[in-house]
């Protein structure tokens, strides 16, 4: 097993169900290792438990097993060195959109003189545009841009593992492309290292290096690890233009339409999820258009998968 | 023309409206015949029992504010004299619940476990009059003016308790989540997170107890005697001087306003918007 800078090892949750029947399993065996400096995101349908292994990485849930170690210590409770954005933006409404920044600040750097918080909190909020607009509250700004401040927030802190929930979950579409330009243009002038959520898959092709692909619960678990084989930096406008983007793209939407719920298929994989680059998957012929060659499977109960769809 | 300049209008009728009829209803009758002797020792036909009309009530008035603060002994100070001992009872008793009623609402409404444990405390001593506790007050304290501030405390601590437990029991969690995030402490929580969040409630709490207390010290001060607006009103009744009563009645409807506007002030500064 790999030991990444943040590594989740054997993650299972579950709940306890009312009367003598078995206890909910959430997801178990969920094991993930993610390098310092890495963006990842994780796309899996409803249910998944996406939210609780980003609230047990932040320290805020507790696994029923395993856990979660980061840069050589265990994670077990919310620290400084984790922060999050969440999707409803959590910001206090009766401060102002640098107030909210300071907060974070001051509690990461309570040495600092006012003065030094301030100025490092406006650098922050100008890496987002908001410089003019701080002196307002929470809400006289739009969605877009109280998520704007809840990034500039969790940037300014400067913590080793940032975790998002779904941080455009709640944006129009434009909004979004926006944010998301310079969510990457901050990240590579930080480096930070990124846990996502996103439900969206044009997102993560666009902002990770590895997108985790889950299946869908109950008993669900982290099935593929997929490469994002596409250089950087990465603009909206160029990603579309590169041969590698639409293969990708594929490999995500037909696993979440299609092999998601196959629990057959992945019920053999234990450890480590399978690391898969679409972009090396041999083209599919033209003339078969509803062909789809499974590489990664490795349930051997069903050969006939690959061999019916050549016969269609 | 604003809505708020028609409604003043409005509301201008309707005082000159109801003032006319007062004042039309209570008009001293013609007398039918000659006054006996005695009627007119007994100062004649105006004698007879009577609600004052407007115009007596408002030149009464003005004479008592124009020298509001005298003191002509026990049975005869100003109504400013006994406004202000009004007052200190009810900001005495309700500082006092403040003190009492703010920081425990905040335990109970952040731990479950003394929630549960107090609730039934609270269910019981709530429903109970303030008045009713002034024989016990008054046995135990052994003075007729604490007696009325304890009564005052008593009564405005229970809407300040059980707003300030109901607003940090409802903070949103996420915003608990960002202060753990932040590595805040549990006090450090409560002050910058836990209490502007649940101040807009506490503060709705504070203005239903003003309103409760100033409405009890009428009635307490009735029974303790001796000063305060509530003593006054009923010394009137007893001299059947129904111009200060009345008055009186309307002093006490005018300090209660000015009491909730200036809780409704704060509670302004405290407000924010989601």
């Amino acid at each position: 097993m790999s030991h990444g800078f943040v590594s989740v090892e054997g993650l299972g949750k579950s709940f306890p169900s009312p009367g003598k029947e078995d206890d909910l399993i959430v997801f178990n065996d969920v094991n993930i290792s993610i390098d310092k400096g890495e963006f990842v995101c994780i796309i899996g349908h409803s249910g998944c438990g996406k939210s609780t292994i980003l609230n047990v990485l932040a320290g805020l849930d507790q696994p029923s097993e395993g856990g979660v170690i980061m840069d050589g210590k265990e994670v077990s409770g919310p620290s400084l060195d984790r922060g999050v954005v969440f999707q409803n933006y959590s910001l206090m409404p009766w401060l102002t959109a640098l107030q909210n920044v300071t907060f974070g600040v001051k509690a990461r750097y309570p040495k600092w003189s006012k003065a030094e918080v301030e100025a490092h909190s406006l650098k922050y909020l100008e890496m987002v545009g908001l410089k003019d607009t701080c002196k307002r509250k929470p809400s006289q700004l739009s969605g877009g841009m109280r998520q704007r401040v809840s990034i500039a927030r969790a940037f300014a802190t400067q913590p080793k593992l940032l975790l998002l929930d779904e941080p455009f979950g709640a944006l129009d579409a434009l909004t979004r492309g926006i944010i998301q330009d310079e969510l990457i243009k901050i990240w590579g002038e930080s480096q930070q290292t990124v846990f996502m959520i996103t439900h969206d898959v044009d997102e993560a092709i666009l902002l990770a290096d590895r997108v985790l692909l889950m299946t869908n619960g109950p008993e669900a678990k982290v099935a593929e690890s997929v490469t994002i084989n596409l250089p950087r930096p990465r603009t909206r406008a160029e990603i579309i233009e590169h041969p590698g983007y639409y293969k990708i793209r594929n490999h995500l939407v037909n696993f979440l339409v299609e092999r998601s719920n196959r629990k057959e298929e992945f019920s053999g994989l234990s450890g480590q999820p399978l690391v898969v680059d679409p972009t090396l998957e041999v083209d599919a012929q033209p003339e078969v258009n509803s062909i789809e060659i499974n590489t990664n499977t490795t349930n051997t109960n069903e050969p006939s998968l690959s061999l019916k769809s050549v016969n269609v | 023309m604003t809505l708020n300049i028609k409604a003043a209008i409005v509301s201008l009728l309707f005082f000159a409206l109801s003032l006319a009829v007062w004042e039309a209803l209570n008009q001293p009758p013609e007398a039918t015949e000659a006054l006996t002797e005695f009627e007119l020792l007994m100062g004649g036909a105006d004698q007879e029992a009577r609600v004052p009309p407007p115009s007596k009530v408002a030149v009464h008035a003005y004479n008592e504010l124009s020298n509001p603060f005298y003191d002509a002994g026990p049975n005869d100070k100003g109504i400013g004299i006994q406004l202000a001992y009004s007052l200190y009872r009810v900001l005495t008793g309700y500082f006092a619940a403040a003190l009492v009623a703010i920081p425990l609402g905040f335990v109970i409404g952040m731990s479950p476990l003394m929630y549960k444990a107090l609730n039934p405390f609270i269910q019981v001593l709530r429903p109970i009059s303030p008045l009713a506790w002034m024989p016990l007050a008054l046995f135990v304290i052994k003075d007729s003016e604490q007696s009325a501030i304890f009564v005052i405390f008593i009564c405005s601590i229970w809407p300040m308790l059980i707003n300030t437990a109901f607003g940090v029991a409802n903070v949103r969690g996420d915003w608990i989540r960002v202060a753990q995030t932040h590595e805040l402490s549990p006090i450090r929580t409560a002050f910058t997170v836990i209490l502007p969040a649940a101040a807009p409630t506490i503060l709705t709490g504070m203005r239903i107890s003003i309103g409760i207390a100033w409405l009890v010290i009428v009635a307490a001060e009735m029974l303790v005697g001796g000063t305060g607006i509530g003593y006054y009103v009923w010394n009137e009744w007893n001299n059947l001087d129904l111009n200060s009563v009345i008055f009186s009645i309307l002093m006490i409807g005018i300090v209660g306003m000015l009491l909730d506007m200036a809780l409704s002030g704060v509670s302004r500064l405290v407000q924010y918007e989601e």
